[in-house]
């Protein structure tokens, strides 16, 4: 564990420009390793999402530097030309809600990726199949998505956020919808697929019933963060 | 790798199904009226086929006997028989008329539109062949008629004054309009055309008498002369020629014009008039229809396609965001697309080929127009789904993260 999952410092990104430009991250640093799940917490408008979006590859950083892996990806400038794909087989995303695609059934929504990615389709299947056995929504694998419950479809999700193995899964308040209870084993699971594939996994939150699961947390708040460690409590 | 759009119609192949009938129906439109304007090519090619002719003698300065009124004097065919190159010329009159007849077993009265042909037996202008029953043998009130007149052997057709048996039944006799034949011996049909009513006829005389021109004191036998002029008709519409074998068709034609004062046409020049002229109107009427309703069709495409899209832009954004390239998302939409035109197309055709023969008027569904109809329509759902991917490609992954 001698090289961080991602790295960034000083991170900033700005909206717009001269008197209307806004300043949603001001100097952002942190540093995830692998295996690791931490929590990042800050009320609406504190730049959470816009944190997600930059480390997501999705939108462009203002300054700023960001590693993944140990390998530079973001300098003042994206160094990779295609994001797609460093998103497709590098970061793993787990969403509010579960955004699953309907007219695929459980296992091609999690196969899709892999495939995506130029893995035979028997192996994708194979491996998804795995994913949603570890996930214990095996037994799912041929249901449709409108079929699932909401925990279930949430399992999914994760399944499929770590069908390419990424280093790095970004979770967007992935407990919002769900009871307490449901709330802790989604904490769980991703805690157990953490360990068991060395994956950094972040997640975004607001949930009071999960915060005190985590061993870091990072606060932001007027688009700097804060590092404080966490209860770390089991669940 | 998974093939999203089939996915995705499977997923929701009742809505897909239901649009594309709705499509096929209207691509069936589209392909009936292609067929409308072949049928009407091929009625007036069988036209000018079943008329036996090589040339087309009619009066001069007219497009007659079809697209125009032409009158030519019925002793024309005798001269022209003395003519080199000529085998055999008949004369032949037609009129476009409203038919009728009375149905034995419920005793209605049945209209039908026909165009009437008065020929000569065993001369030009003849039916080729008869479907059932026997060519006519007597001089008056015997007929044969088209099968789609829907008159059977031995019912008694009314055409003006008088009732003429069915004695045979020919097929595809129609003129350029559709209207199916009846063929009548030429006298009838002179009488038909020509021969007004019988207080017309009173009337005429009278008028005659009165006309101190034609009543001389000192003239016995002239007004009787006059008044039997008007009663008998020595004019029809065409004389149709058959030409000896080698003979040449141009030159012929051109030896009519220059000493006979008539105009003739040959096979290939009827062909022009007919087609290019007499169906000009209704051709370009029919074209516009083609074009609005290829046009309706492409906009009712883009139009579902792009609704579908819109409907998926949560998903498509999520595609995006895990990493699907451009041509995954494009791919899948080209190919609902295209396949929503391969069911409208292959609906289209059924109900084409279905309801074709309902139409009162010939309707003739070419393989090649279908072919040609299928490329269409795939090159229309292509171009339709232009929009569709444009919005598709704008749609930011970001919108899947909120």
């Amino acid at each position: 564990m001698n090289m961080p999952a991602i790295h960034i410092e000083n991170l900033t990104k700005r909206y717009g420009e001269g008197d209307t430009a806004v300043d949603a991250l001001k100097g952002v640093d942190m540093t995830i390793w692998p295996g690791e799940v931490v929590g990042l917490v800050g009320p609406s408008g504190s730049g959470k999402s816009t944190l997600l979006k930059c480390l997501g590859a999705v939108i462009e950083p203002s300054s700023g530097r960001m590693t993944l892996g140990g390998q530079t990806i973001f300098d003042a400038a994206w160094k990779i030309d295609d994001l797609r794909t460093l998103r497709r087989d590098r970061i793993g995303f787990i969403f509010q809600a579960p955004y699953l695609i309907p007219f695929l059934d459980v296992t091609d929504n999690v196969a899709l990726l892999p495939m995506l990615a130029g893995m035979p389709d028997a192996a994708s299947r194979s491996r998804a199949l795995e994913l949603l056995n570890a996930l214990d929504v095996g037994h799912r694998a041929k249901a449709a998505v409108a079929q699932l419950s909401g925990g279930e479809q949430q399992r999914v999700s994760i399944a499929r956020a770590l069908a390419n193995h990424p280093p790095v899964i970004l979770a967007d308040e992935p407990t919002a919808p769900l009871d307490s209870e449901r709330a802790l084993n989604v904490v769980r699971m991703l805690n157990q697929m953490a360990q068991q594939y060395q994956t950094a996994i972040i997640v975004v939150t607001h949930d009071e019933k999960i915060i005190p699961t985590f061993k870091r947390i990072y606060h932001i708040r007027d688009g700097r963060t804060y590092e404080e460690a966490g209860e770390g409590r089991e669940v | 790798m998974i093939n999203l759009a089939g996915r995705d119609i499977l997923h929701g192949w009742g809505k897909f199904v239901f649009t594309g009938i709705g499509l096929g129906l209207l691509i069936g439109v589209t392909l009936t009226m292609a067929g409308v304007y072949r049928g009407m090519v091929d009625d007036a090619n069988v036209m000018i086929d079943n008329s036996g002719a090589d040339l087309w003698v009619v009066q001069q300065d007219t497009l007659g006997p079809y697209a125009e009124p032409s009158s030519v004097r019925d002793d024309v065919a005798r001269d022209l028989l003395g003519r080199s190159g000529i085998l055999d010329a008949g004369n032949v009159t037609y009129l476009t008329m409203q038919a009728s007849a009375v149905k034995q077993a419920t005793g209605q009265r049945r209209e039908v539109r026909v165009m009437l042909v008065g020929f000569e037996p065993g001369k030009p202008g003849e039916p080729a062949y008869l479907v059932a029953g026997r060519p006519i043998v007597r001089s008056h009130y015997e007929a044969l008629a088209d099968l789609k007149t829907g008159f059977a052997l031995g019912e008694k057709v009314r055409l003006r004054r008088h009732d003429y048996t069915v004695v045979g039944l020919t097929q595809r006799m129609v003129s350029s309009g559709g209207d199916p034949m009846i063929f009548i011996p030429l006298q009838d049909a002179q009488e038909v055309q020509f021969l007004k009513d019988n207080d017309a006829l009173i009337n005429e005389r009278a008028r005659t008498a009165s006309n101190p021109a034609f009543n001389r004191p000192n003239v016995p036998g002239l007004l009787e002369a006059v008044q039997a002029s008007q009663t008998t008709s020595h004019f029809v519409n065409t004389v149709l020629v058959r030409l000896a074998p080698g003979a040449d068709a141009e030159e012929v034609a051109g030896e009519i014009r220059r000493w006979k004062h008539l105009q003739a046409y040959t096979r290939a020049q009827m062909e022009e008039i007919l087609i290019a002229r007499l169906i000009a109107t209704s051709s370009k009427q029919i074209f516009m229809f083609l074009v609005i309703l290829a046009i309706v069709s492409a906009a009712i495409v883009a139009f579902i396609i792009y609704t579908m899209t819109l409907n998926k832009m949560r998903e498509i954004a999520v595609l995006k965001l895990i990493g699907a390239t451009n041509q995954t998302i494009s791919s899948m939409i080209l190919q609902q697309a295209l396949g929503l035109g391969l069911i409208g197309f292959m609906v289209g055709k059924l109900s084409a080929t279905l309801w074709a023969p309902l139409f009162p008027k010939y309707i003739l569904l070419l393989p090649e127009d279908a072919i040609s109809g299928f490329f269409l329509v795939m090159l229309m759902c292509a171009l339709a789904s232009i929009f569709a991917i444009r919005a598709a490609l704008r749609v930011d992954p970001a919108n899947a993260i909120g």
